[in-house]
């Protein structure tokens, strides 16, 4: 199967800032696809790319196999949910959602009628006279939505989506956003630093840092098996155990994930299961989340372990700061990392 | 403490009034009173024999004003003069303002800004007089045309009537061109204050969506443009119409409503008519800005 939308070794320096370095991806048909990572580590680069707005130093940009790296915006058929939403002050709402009709001399009547169809597939129906500047965070958006649903694109492209929405209106966006994807069945590709955001919404992310592809796999996996520090701390916030902290654990100086939930407080008078790793430590300092509680344990060599206990568990009770505890966690549980 | 917070309320209040009435009282007295004053001056008689203004409210003025055809005329001429100057601003203004304000870097943009802002430093008579001299019989810009083999061109286009002459300097052409070149600067800034203000997603959403450059430019980036091109030519418009210094030095012989102003005012002794004439600039003005109002040219604000 051809891939929707491939990039192939692409490279972007800005001066000499090196905003991409040889990244390649290819995202599947109907793929719901999350490029993640922090500010300055290329996958905004990617997304312009990826819709024309800018073009590669080297490397190539495929769209349904079709060599697209010269080709300017207007000529994709990929279309862009920006971040700031970029509607058209001057326009109505229905003016704005019609525009990629106009522009391609679509007739008004089926202009029209087209608009009011998007708009009610994005729930407002009835605001197709308002000018963008009457409409909340969230109405914005989906405006934004439907305009840039409207010329029917075989991937739709979303930067940052829910970054300018407050918590209740983005989770709503999420579950709305999946479902429509869903439903239309088309590509979507979206940008976003946040990780929860990520891990619920795409099938398969690919991870950047520092202009590479860190780790490109399912929520699932990159949550359980992240194959380097920065994914296991930047997606899972699991603890990374450096080679020389692993050595005096394990015995083996390679580098690995554990994330704070699979590590145990063991109770004083309780025995440690046979064959677990175990460390002593004093308790820097404790948050309490209501399901769970989280503390920051310091081993006698310095790391600096995170463990979330659930309220259930009996050591939770007694966690206070300059406790010291004992932590165990099954071997397997931890995740060997890359140097 | 409640009292404590409205006292300290009522203090800055205080102080926050203090700041204001200056300001108001300028704009107040200095600007709107007087503008009332002169409104005011125009519905004055004058006696025919003394040439002294007697308070009493009468129409006669504006009966004068609007009745004598030599009157309209030059109503007409002035008028006809600031559109054209305008249009021809607007014109090179746009490509002016675009590039300044989305293409240069900033170190260019410095440097138009500069230029733009320069010529307006020095002093408004010696440009005049200035383009007067470049404008001459044997002044620069004929030696120009010599040089380039186009005399025959300006001698055909001063032959023309009405806007021709004996020399650039002495034809309503020429008084086009210094009068074009005085407000340009004025038509620039607000336009590349306007397009600056566009921010750059919307022309990537326009290409995004599937526009053509052309197509951006019409639908998005004129309209955005439409306040600040609004702004510029009230200002190229209302100047030209009030104006007395460049028609008075250049050009053709034929009276503007700024001369007329002048003149009214001044040898004539003619208050009244002066300030009914100051008056037309200011009424064209108001239609001009409803009328762009009723086109939409204040939407995107």
């Amino acid at each position: 199967m051809t891939a929707a939308i491939e990039l192939h070794e692409a490279s972007r320096a800005f001066g000499n800032v090196v905003a991409l370095e040889r990244v390649s991806l290819a995202v599947a048909p109907g793929e719901f696809f999350a490029l993640l990572g922090p500010s300055g580590s290329g996958k905004t680069t990617s997304l312009r790319l990826i819709a024309g707005f800018d073009q590669p130093d080297s490397g190539r940009v495929l769209l349904d196999g079709e060599d697209v790296t010269e080709a300017p915006p207007f000529a994709r058929n990929v279309n862009t949910v920006f971040q700031d939403y970029a509607l058209f002050p001057h326009m109505s709402v229905a003016e704005n959602v019609a525009y990629g009709l106009k522009v391609r001399g679509v007739g008004s009547r089926e202009r029209e009628a087209r608009a009011r169809d998007m708009l009610e597939l994005v729930r407002l129906g009835d605001l197709g006279s308002r000018r963008p500047s009457q409409l909340s965070g969230g109405q914005r958006q989906r405006v934004a939505l439907a305009r840039a649903l409207i010329n029917q694109p075989k991937v739709l492209l979303l930067d940052e989506p829910l970054g300018a929405l407050d918590l209740k209106l983005r989770e709503e966006m999420q579950a709305e956003l999946k479902g429509l994807q869903k439903r239309l069945g088309i590509t979507f590709v979206f940008v976003t630093h946040d990780q929860g955001e990520a891990l619920s919404m795409a099938d398969r992310i690919a991870v950047f840092s520092q202009g590479r592809i860190e780790q490109l796999d399912t929520p699932r996996a990159l949550y359980n098996r992240p194959r380097t520090a920065f994914v296991a701390s930047f997606v899972g916030s699991a603890n990374v155990v450096h080679a020389d902290a692993a050595r005096e654990l394990t015995g083996h100086p390679r580098a690995f994930a554990i994330r704070p939930e699979l590590v145990e407080i063991v109770a004083p008078g309780t025995p440690v299961r046979d064959g677990s790793i175990r460390c002593e430590g004093v308790v820097l300092d404790v948050l309490y989340h209501g399901a769970s509680s989280r503390c920051r344990v310091r081993l006698d060599d310095g790391t600096t372990l995170a463990v979330a206990q659930p309220e259930a568990a009996s050591a939770a009770a007694g966690l206070v700061a300059g406790a010291h505890v004992r932590l165990a966690w099954r071997p397997d549980a931890a995740v060997p990392l890359q140097d | 403490m409640a009292a404590r917070v409205f006292s300290l309320q009522g203090r800055s209040s205080f102080y926050f009034a203090l700041l204001l009435v200056p300001p108001l009282l300028w704009l107040g007295i200095v600007y709107l009173g007087s503008l009332f004053t002169l409104l005011l001056q125009s519905f004055y008689a004058i006696d025919e024999f003394t040439a002294r203004v007697v308070p009493r409210l009468t129409l006669a003025t504006y009966r004068v004003l609007l009745t004598q055809p030599a009157h309209l005329d030059i109503i007409a001429r002035t008028v006809v003069m600031a559109i054209a100057v305008t249009a021809v601003s607007a014109v090179i203004a746009f490509p002016v303002a675009l590039y300044m304000a989305r293409y240069a870097g900033p170190k260019l943009k410095a440097l138009f800004y500069v230029g733009i802002l320069l010529p307006m430093w020095t002093s408004y008579l010696v440009k005049v007089y200035a383009w007067r001299l470049i404008l001459a019989k044997q002044g620069i810009a004929s030696w120009g045309f010599e040089q380039l083999g186009l005399m025959g061109a300006l001698d055909r286009t001063l032959a023309v009537p009405v806007v021709g002459g004996p020399s650039l300097a002495s034809s309503y052409l020429g008084m086009f061109v210094v009068f074009v070149y005085m407000w340009l600067p004025f038509m620039i800034l607000p336009l590349a204050a306007a397009l600056e203000r566009v921010p750059g997603s919307l022309l990537q959403a326009s290409a995004d969506l599937g526009a053509t450059r052309p197509q951006t430019f019409r639908h998005v980036v004129l309209p955005l443009a439409l306040p600040g091109l609004a702004a510029g030519s009230i200002f190229t418009f209302s100047l030209t119409l009030g104006d007395y210094i460049i028609p008075t030095v250049v050009g053709a012989p034929g009276y503007f409503i700024g001369m007329m102003v002048y003149q009214q005012q001044g040898t004539a002794g003619n208050l009244p008519l002066a300030a009914a004439f100051s008056v037309v600039p200011i009424v064209l003005i108001g239609l001009y800005l409803a009328l762009a109002r009723r086109l939409g040219a204040f939407d995107a604000l």
